[in-house]
């Protein structure tokens, strides 16, 4: 369910002003609400884009939520390579990279 | 009165998002075949514009997630996203509650339908709008199909949902036109956004310019994935219009893939 939380976040974040402006006010208060792990509280509070990324969080997500977080479209698609060569293939969902080979390993 | 135009589109985000960073000699061209098909969409004089939308974790997540759903609302804001990040101005968009409710319940014969009442458009409804109803004047429907989240709806499943639409189109005295936008083969929102089987979204639009159910329909999500991308899902839009057209056939009137968009846009119509 955890993975799931994350995504949930962020889906409020993305869609509802009063969460975007708590995340702005008090991130950290804000997370408290979400039943996370350190790993997915420390991915989301840096914000690590790549290993949020590798986690598995839907793209159509994490794309605006790494635009909220002031990256740049280039900058956005780096993180995703850099989360992949640090940590590793994308561990769960849809938004796994290919380059004709499937998943990196 | 019927349906009085069907077509299918792209929607990506960097349609508009990303607009200087394209090709000219592709951007253009697409551009112009976008605000064409508005044009003739307009010159129908529809007292709706159905919008069959792949919806992005904008209005429906895992926690209630329906295959279909149709909106049931006075009007729209949109889009949900950065409007300088999509480069649109966020607005309200007119709907139609009445005439979407005899809709749906014309549907639900068929189908089991979902509908609400509440409804932020993203860049899945917003782009095509920015192009084909430019002054945002056209009261507009948005259907939802999952594309997003699986377990999503079988193609034949998609199919059969146009032809219940266009049946209950077809039932009120309304003038009604219906757009469907996806992509083709893409991989948004990964690290190989960008990437796009041409041969395959050719082969696809083959299919659907045919109009042919069964070749349509044949695609394994297995398949998809391998060949298409995540992305490729999205074809339940187009293969719903289909569906509304069955009977017809269609004209392309755009294909080229434009990288920094993502997609292979696409834009073409059924002549019904």
């Amino acid at each position: 369910m955890s993975l799931y939380t994350v995504q949930k976040l962020l889906y409020q974040l993305n869609r509802d002003r009063s969460v975007q402006q708590r995340y702005k006010d008090d991130f950290a208060a804000l997370l408290e609400d979400y039943d996370l792990t350190g790993e997915e509280r420390h991915a989301l509070a840096a914000p690590d884009i790549g290993l949020l990324y590798v986690m598995g969080v839907n793209g159509q997500l994490l794309m605006h939520y790494a635009a909220l977080c002031g990256f740049e479209w280039d900058q956005y698609i780096s993180a995703m390579r850099e989360g992949l060569a640090e940590h590793g293939s994308v561990r769960a969902g849809l938004y796994a990279a290919t380059d004709d080979r499937g998943a990196v390993s | 009165m019927t349906l009085v135009y069907a077509g299918v589109c792209s929607h990506a985000p960097g349609i508009t998002g990303r607009a200087q960073r394209a090709d000219p000699a592709l951007r253009e061209p697409f551009y112009a075949s976008f605000r064409q098909m508005g044009e003739e969409i307009r010159a129908q004089q529809p007292d709706a514009l159905i919008v069959v939308a792949a919806e992005h974790f904008a209005n429906f997540f895992m926690d209630n997630m329906p295959a279909y759903c149709m909106g049931m609302a006075e009007d729209y804001e949109g889009p949900i996203e950065d409007e300088q990040w999509l480069g649109i101005e966020r607005r309200r968009i007119p709907g139609n509650a009445e005439l979407a409710n005899r809709l749906i319940e014309r549907m639900l014969h068929d189908v089991d339908l979902a509908y609400a009442q509440e409804w932020k458009f993203d860049h899945g409804v917003m782009v095509p709008l920015h192009f084909l109803t430019p002054a945002y004047d056209v009261p507009v429907i948005p259907i939802n199909i999952n594309c997003q989240g699986p377990p999503i709806t079988p193609l034949h499943r998609a199919y059969e949902f146009g032809r219940t639409l266009r049946k209950a189109c077809d039932a009120v005295d309304e003038r009604i036109a219906v757009v469907g936008t996806g992509g083709l083969s893409h991989w948004p929102a990964t690290p190989d956004s960008g990437k796009i089987n041409e041969t395959w979204d050719r082969t696809f639009l083959d299919r659907w310019l045919a109009n042919d159910r069964e070749a349509l329909t044949s695609y394994s999500d297995e398949a998809t994935y391998f060949d298409a991308g995540q992305g490729g899902f999205e074809i339940r839009t187009f293969i719903a219009v289909a569906g509304a057209a069955e009977g017809s056939t269609g004209e392309l009137y755009y294909y080229a893939p434009i990288p920094i968009f993502a997609v292979g846009c696409t834009i073409a119509r059924m002549h019904l």
